[in-house]
């Protein structure tokens, strides 16, 4: 089996070690004998819709928001909503979380303007939601680390990815935490994300294979050391919030 | 009147909380500031030499040390913020230790250590006659905010500097030369640099800040990179590149055990330096004071003399001796580019099987986000380590890091708590062999007092 996986704007959006996601796929998918390619696509790098399975698209400093959501006007745009209509898998974080949404709306200046590939939107908001957080998820329990202002609210196409147990979430308002439609997954989840939840990883996992091979079982890994870090951040969060 | 309270009261702490055997705590400097709020400008005004100061993400406590001690070298009585604790109650108290209760000051000048955060104000505070500027990387985001912003904030301040001011720059750092743009007339800019090719890296770590033009955001080219984004570069669509510097760092010579040679060529000829600290980041360290040092007119022989008996800062790179040839190695490490540099001198000779030890906190000072971890490059330690053990409240995410870069999770061990661990990795360690330890801050401070409890060294704020 095959994997390819592409790392957007890995050169602009890539603060708060997200990368840590695309190391933890390729990794899982690796000692199960899968063959798996990362591509990194910066501004300008054109998309081929067909090729790719998996989509990462992390959180990046303001200035650098503005380069992307420019680049992602137009083609580049239209077709990433294209790989996503044929099942392309999406985890996007942070600022890439706001930029699969409509739009993200700055305290003075127009409108940023996404790709609308996740039914949300999100308005700045004036204070730092930070800590440690826990979610309940239909995956499993889930451990990270929030850091954002931004607020985002769902719209009816989307459903939370889960209720915050320990953390603001979205909005510091309804409770929830991130936004899923179809296989587009986003969040404001770092720590990194997925190598503490090697479980929700393994989703991710199947759902990017499904594409070209139909449903696929998993070899079982041995998780003792990512089971123990996620432990650890359980305990973390109840101790530090 | 205020001033007077302030300075007694502040000076009673420190005394309550030495005799307790509490050192280095910013707590004095704090009940002060309440007092009295503009205390340290009125404590700084005091010192005859007026004051230098030291910023920048990577290498300011030992920059200010090895500043430090090459003025002491010239006979330069130095007040300096020693214990790492460099917020402006953190130079308060460093004021108020040496003053007298009338509040007079015992040094010649004051050089100071001061954060990313606190410039501006400690620079409005302090009006120093000196700053020695040396990188802006990315640090502890959740504490500092971004990178643009932190360069903003510090653009601003630099404008409104006093003229005479002298600004000594890293010219290989391209926000520092950016920061240059803003000097105001009467603001004398020296800058510093290596010119090195056989150190040059062949291309940009992940953890990389500025690959874009600062001006006009186009990808800037690099003719050679040193460290993350710090090298010889120049923007091809604007006028923005590396500042030809006045001193330049030649023919470098790097040792972990023996620290590094260089030749430092400066406008009066070239100068032959040996600084006792390993690794290439301590050679721009040793680069920088002395640049300030010799801009300040301090003789060639003091500068020589000072970085040759300079004794690593607490914390930073330390070398401690078990017996039976066996050593610990410590060294901080507070962000991915400082850990990139670690694990580059760690990793040097090829042949060596490391018996490493990492002790990871995620309290506040050590930021509290450890995803940092996931842009070290720990991949080059594959097939390089005998064993490792980690360490600290992340333990257990630092051991999944070392697993996904590829390294053999049967030398993986953790335990979360740092003297059990610690006494793990000391009982395995062999005779004549180093175990190399790189905590973060906190991690570092725990550190310190286990090994004082084995008598192994002395309590920091008595060096
Ligand atoms: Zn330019």
């Amino acid at each position: 089996m095959k994997l390819e996986i592409a790392f957007l704007y890995h050169d602009l959006m890539n603060i708060y070690g997200d990368r840590g996601n695309i190391i933890t796929l390729s990794q899982r998918a690796r000692w199960r004998g899968i063959e798996t390619t990362v591509t990194e696509l910066s501004v300008g790098d054109p998309v081929d819709p067909d090729k790719y399975d998996f989509y990462f698209f992390g959180g990046g400093q303001d200035k650098e928001q503005y380069a992307v959501a420019d680049d992602l006007k137009g083609e580049k745009g239209a077709a990433l909503k294209e790989a996503a209509a044929k099942g392309a898998v999406f985890l996007a974080v942070c600022g890439g979380y706001q930029l699969l949404g409509h739009y993200y709306r700055p305290d003075n200046g127009p409108d940023l303007l996404g790709i609308g590939l996740l039914d949300v939107h999100t308005i700045a908001g004036n204070k730092r939601c930070i800590g440690n957080v826990i979610i309940q998820s239909e995956f499993g329990t889930l451990v990270a680390f929030e850091n954002h202002s931004g607020k985002t609210y769902l719209g009816p196409q989307a459903r939370p990815l889960g209720r915050s147990e320990i953390g603001y979430g979205n909005n510091a308002e309804d409770g929830n935490e991130g936004a899923i439609q179809n296989n587009v997954f986003g969040c404001y989840l770092h720590g990194s994300l997925l190598p503490k939840n090697p479980h929700f990883a393994d989703h991710l996992l199947k759902l990017a294979l499904q594409r070209r091979y139909g449903p696929v079982e998993l070899t079982p890994l041995d998780d003792t050391v990512e089971m123990a870090a996620h432990r650890a951040a359980l305990q973390r969060a109840r101790d530090t919030r | 009147m205020r001033q007077t309270l302030a300075i007694a009261t502040g000076k009673t702490l420190l005394e309550i909380l030495h005799r307790t055997g509490r050192g280095g705590t910013a707590f004095p400097g704090l009940v002060a500031t309440k007092i009295a709020p503009h205390i340290l400008r009125d404590l700084t005004a005091r010192l005859p030499g007026g004051s230098a100061m030291v910023i920048g993400t990577n290498g300011k406590t030992t920059t200010t040390r090895l500043f430090a001690t090459i003025l002491e070298t010239a006979g330069v009585k130095v007040a300096n913020n020693r214990s790492g604790s460099n917020l402006i109650r953190g130079l308060t108290s460093t004021l108020l230790n040496q003053a007298s209760l009338r509040g007079k000051l015992t040094a010649d000048m004051g050089l100071f250590e001061v954060d990313e955060a606190a410039f501006p104000q400690a620079q409005a505070e302090i009006q120093p006659r000196l700053i020695l500027m040396n990188n802006l990387f990315r640090d502890q985001l959740d504490r500092y905010g971004e990178i643009d912003t932190i360069r903003k904030r510090w653009a601003e301040s630099i404008k409104t500097l006093a003229p005479g001011t002298k600004l000594i720059l890293n010219a290989d750092d391209p926000s520092m030369a950016y920061l240059a743009r803003f000097a105001p007339e009467g603001v004398k800019t020296v800058f510093f640099g290596l010119d090195h090719p056989p150190l040059a890296l062949a291309k940009l770590a992940h953890a990389v800040d500025a690959a874009k033009c600062i001006v006009c955001g186009t990808n800037m080219v690099y003719d050679a990179i040193y460290i993350s984004h710090m090298g010889h570069y120049h923007c091809p669509n604007c006028d923005f590149r590396r500042p030809d510097p006045q001193f330049v760092v030649k023919e470098v010579k790097l040792s972990v055990s023996e620290g590094s040679q260089f030749v430092l060529e400066t406008p009066d000829g070239p100068l032959e330096l040996k600084v006792g600290v390993p690794g290439l980041y301590n050679v721009y360290n040793a680069a920088g004071a002395s640049a300030a040092a010799l801009s300040m007119g301090i003789a060639t022989g003091h500068v020589t003399k000072g970085l040759e008996k300079f004794k690593s800062v607490f914390g930073r790179i330390e070398r401690i001796a078990l017996g039976e040839g066996r050593h610990l190695l410590l060294a901080l490490v507070k962000n991915p580019v400082g850990f990139n540099e670690v694990l580059r001198m760690l990793t040097h000779d090829p042949a060596q099987k490391l018996k490493m030890m990492v002790i990871i906190n995620d309290l506040y000072a050590d930021g509290r986000d450890v995803s940092w971890l996931w842009d070290v490059d720990f991949e080059v330690l594959a097939d390089r380590l005998g064993w490792v053990q980690t360490g600290g409240l992340r333990a257990t995410d630092m051991a999944n890091r070392l697993k996904y870069a590829g390294i053999d999770p049967a030398l993986i061990s953790w335990e979360e708590d740092i003297a059990t661990s610690l006494k793990l990795a000391m009982d395995r360690l062999p005779a004549n062999e180093t175990l190399y330890i790189t905590p973060t801050y906190t991690a570092m401070l725990q550190l310190r007092e286990i090994l004082q409890k084995m008598g192994l060294v002395v309590p920091f704020w008595e060096e």
